[in-house]
């Protein structure tokens, strides 16, 4: 059967299982517009193309699914490329499809025209520009299969105008194989056997997992290790929900801001395993104090991430579910006779940390803090919500005082620190899960770079809550500029905001303020309640900090406390 | 320490970029780089000659192998191989110095591809070392230009 171009992508999609395509029309992809209403796809409509790829990268984050995103050339791509870095950074499966002036235009500055390719080279996984209408077929197997495979990660499509016109017989491919891309799921087996046997020798071990663990859906098996030998965890922002707070093994995040416990116990074990974790310089600190004493096992997908940034012992290539497979089946035989290698000196220090220096703050007076409002959110959703953040203290305070209960339930920009990608990533999730709550845990700093996206919201029905927690400063740089550099507060004052609670009512939606701590859990239950996207703009404590503090280029164990 | 990689790739537009990208914005140096065809259609073979310690030079091998245009990458440094580089010269050769350059051309193995009355062009092959001996050598008789493809390099057939 011949087909256009835009057929072809269209009916490609649709046999990638696709669902959803977030997008905005333009000159240049006016053609696949023109079919889109023949095929079965939900087309949301964002209102800027910022919010398009936040949005297919919170959706993909939310259900493992690639998340798929439609914008027209220049202007329109452009506009994607700080979400394609985003889903760069956290390895999330997205494929951007970009309209690209027509063939014979191509380099010669044509209107809206932009080497998209060239550009997004160093932010996507891989890229292609279709100029044959014979290759689209293949390339767009190809990019969900590279997206979704192996470390995951953004493909870009760049298609021509008059590609999406030109008419071609159309045969799926229905199976593929790329010689010069062969990714390593199972892991060593020689390796796993090295690992196996330190895990039973080791007297204070610690898992350090990371967003690998979330990607390859393999908490169950991260948690079979961590009971039956006793081993505390802890995880990076990526990973958080990979492991129940509720656990008492649980220590919470590491790093910068992560708890003392946590740092505490990284820094004194014999043995780290670090599965699907890359060592980023905010998890380690000063990387020449970091972990002196420790045999380091990293387990990665990816073999970039092994020894980049840290000596590692005994590396192991792999899928981290496949090679948590292995390693069970490796220790569960001999589990019985020699049960978990006498842990209890060392679990009782981690205790003792714990109980030391808890993640803490006050709540007392008539000023709301920040930190009550999450674990307030975290109460009345038991843990169960979507969370999705800002970057800033909201994003910190969101990571530390929520308890996560599952993976895929804490959506957050941890590698490029994208201001602004919550709200629209928040829109992604709830697309994937009309019946969940989702909840963005805003600042009032971030949520004006995407804020436009209340109309998609509004539009589609999508009953995303927005948590605004208002101090009006953009509050990590003050913080630093606080601790760092005497207070010299430039450009961190919000002066002017709007009135985010008539700001919620002009788009459509509803608007709550809280100022007085006694009201916040009573308005934040009113507003989960309601089936329409909400603003609780809470006006916080404005010169609370975001504690435990690593310094950067300190060793984690110099933490500012309070 | 100096390393030559050999990298097999799709030879396809954008492969280049990819790899000179991936130097660039890792902060890597690329010394010369010779790119061309192989016998089986549709690959390439790249030389990069490149400078790092071994973190860095783990680091390059990795994410090369990384691109998804990528199907192979040896670190020539690590086996038996044998290394050459082509070099045009262009080399002021006037009256008494004629005879002398062309006494180095003899020893050297050059060939003269090109006699003007007042300059030679020379070609010669060799490892690095040798054209940089070649070069400093015919500076003092004025070299005018230069052309330089980069190494080219090949493991052996007999590895121990």
């Amino acid at each position: 059967m011949e087909l256009t171009g835009a057929q072809i992508l269209l009916e490609s999609l649709r046999r990638e299982g696709v669902e959803v395509v977030f997008g905005f029309p333009g000159g240049a992809v006016i053609d696949i517009y023109d079919q889109l209403p023949n095929y079965p796809l939900r087309h949301v409509l964002v209102r800027h193309e910022q919010g398009a790829i936040h949005a297919a990268d919170g959706y993909a984050r939310a259900t493992g699914k690639v998340g798929v995103c439609l914008v027209t050339s220049g202007p329109g791509a452009t506009n994607t490329v700080t979400g394609i870095a985003t889903a760069y950074m956290d390895s999330v499966p997205v494929v951007i499809i970009t309209g690209q002036v027509p063939t014979p235009l191509i380099g010669n500055d044509a209107f809206q025209e932009v080497d998209i390719v060239g550009i997004t080279r160093s932010c996507t996984k891989h890229n292609y520009l279709v100029k044959e209408v014979g290759d689209l077929a293949r390339v767009i197997k190809e990019a969900f299969y590279l997206a979704s495979t192996g470390r995951p990660g953004p493909v870009l499509i760049d298609l021509p105008k008059d590609v999406q016109t030109r008419l071609t017989e159309y045969k799926y491919p229905k199976t593929i194989k790329m010689r010069s891309y062969n990714p390593t799921y199972a892991p060593n087996p020689k390796q796993v056997a090295k690992v196996a046997e330190v895990v039973r020798r080791a007297k204070k071990p610690i898992i350090y997992a990371g967003g690998g663990v979330i990607a390859s859906e393999a908490s169950e098996e991260l948690a079979w290790l961590a009971r039956s030998f006793d081993i505390p965890v802890t995880a990076t922002l990526m990973a958080l929900g990979c492991f129940p707070a509720d656990d008492p093994r649980w220590l919470g995040m590491l790093g910068m801001h992560g708890t003392y416990a946590a740092n505490m116990a990284i820094s004194n074990a014999d043995l780290i395993l670090a599965i699907g974790s890359r060592f980023d310089d905010r998890v380690t600190g000063k990387i020449s104090e970091f972990a002196k004493n420790a045999k380091i096992v990293h387990i990665d997908i990816d073999p970039t991430s092994i020894q980049k940034n840290v000596p590692v012992h005994i590396p192991v290539v792999a899928d981290c579910k496949s090679f948590l497979t292995a390693l069970r089946q490796t220790l569960e035989p001999t589990l019985a006779e020699q049960p978990a290698a006498g842990h209890e000196a060392w679990n009782a220090k981690v205790a003792a940390w714990k109980e030391e220096k808890p993640l803490s703050y006050n709540q007392e007076g008539a000023v709301i803090k920040p930190q009550y409002v999450v674990e307030t959110i975290s109460r009345l959703t038991k843990g169960e919500a979507i969370i999705t953040t800002e970057v800033g203290q909201n994003q910190m305070w969101a990571a530390q005082f929520y308890a996560f209960t599952r993976p895929r339930s804490f959506i957050s920009s941890g590698g490029l620190g994208t201001m602004g990608f919550g709200f629209p990533a928040a829109i992604g999730a709830q697309m994937a899960y009309p019946d969940r709550l989702v909840i963005d845990v805003a600042g009032d700093g971030s949520i004006q770079m995407c804020i436009q996206e209340l109309a998609t919201a509004v539009c589609y029905k999508l009953p995303v809550k927005i948590v605004i927690l208002n101090n009006g400063y953009l509050g990590m740089v003050r913080q630093w500029q606080e601790l760092f550099y005497k207070k010299n507060y430039c450009a961190t004052c919000l002066d002017v905001a709007p009135d985010f609670v008539k700001l919620a009512e002009a788009y459509g939606a509803a608007g709550f303020r809280v100022t007085d701590p006694a009201k916040v859990e009573s308005v934040l239950a009113e507003a989960f309640a309601l089936p329409c996207p909400v603003i609780v703009d809470v006006v916080v404590d404005r010169e609370e900090n975001v504690a435990p503090m690593v310094p950067a280029g300190k060793s984690i164990t110099e933490m500012i406390l309070v | 320490m100096r390393h030559i990689l050999s990298i097999l790739v799709e030879n396809e537009p954008g492969v280049l970029a990819r790899v000179a990208g991936l130097f660039s914005g890792r902060g890597y140096n690329i010394e010369s780089l010779n790119v061309a065809p192989t016998l089986t259609e549709g690959l390439s073979m790249m030389t990069i000659t490149t400078i790092g310690d071994e973190a860095i030079i783990e680091q390059i091998v990795k994410q090369l192998r990384k691109l998804v245009t990528t199907l192979k990458v040896v670190d020539l440094t690590d086996v038996k191989a044998v290394e050459r580089e082509m070099m045009l010269l262009r080399v002021d050769a006037e009256g008494s110095k004629r005879a002398e350059v062309l006494r180095i051309v003899d020893i050297f193995r050059c060939k003269v591809v090109d006699v003007s009355p007042d300059e030679l062009v020379l070609e010669v092959t060799g490892t690095q070392d040798k054209l940089t001996a070649l070069v400093s050598l015919l500076q003092r008789y004025g070299i005018k230009e230069v052309a330089r493809t980069g190494s080219v390099a090949m493991r052996r057939g007999m590895q121990e």
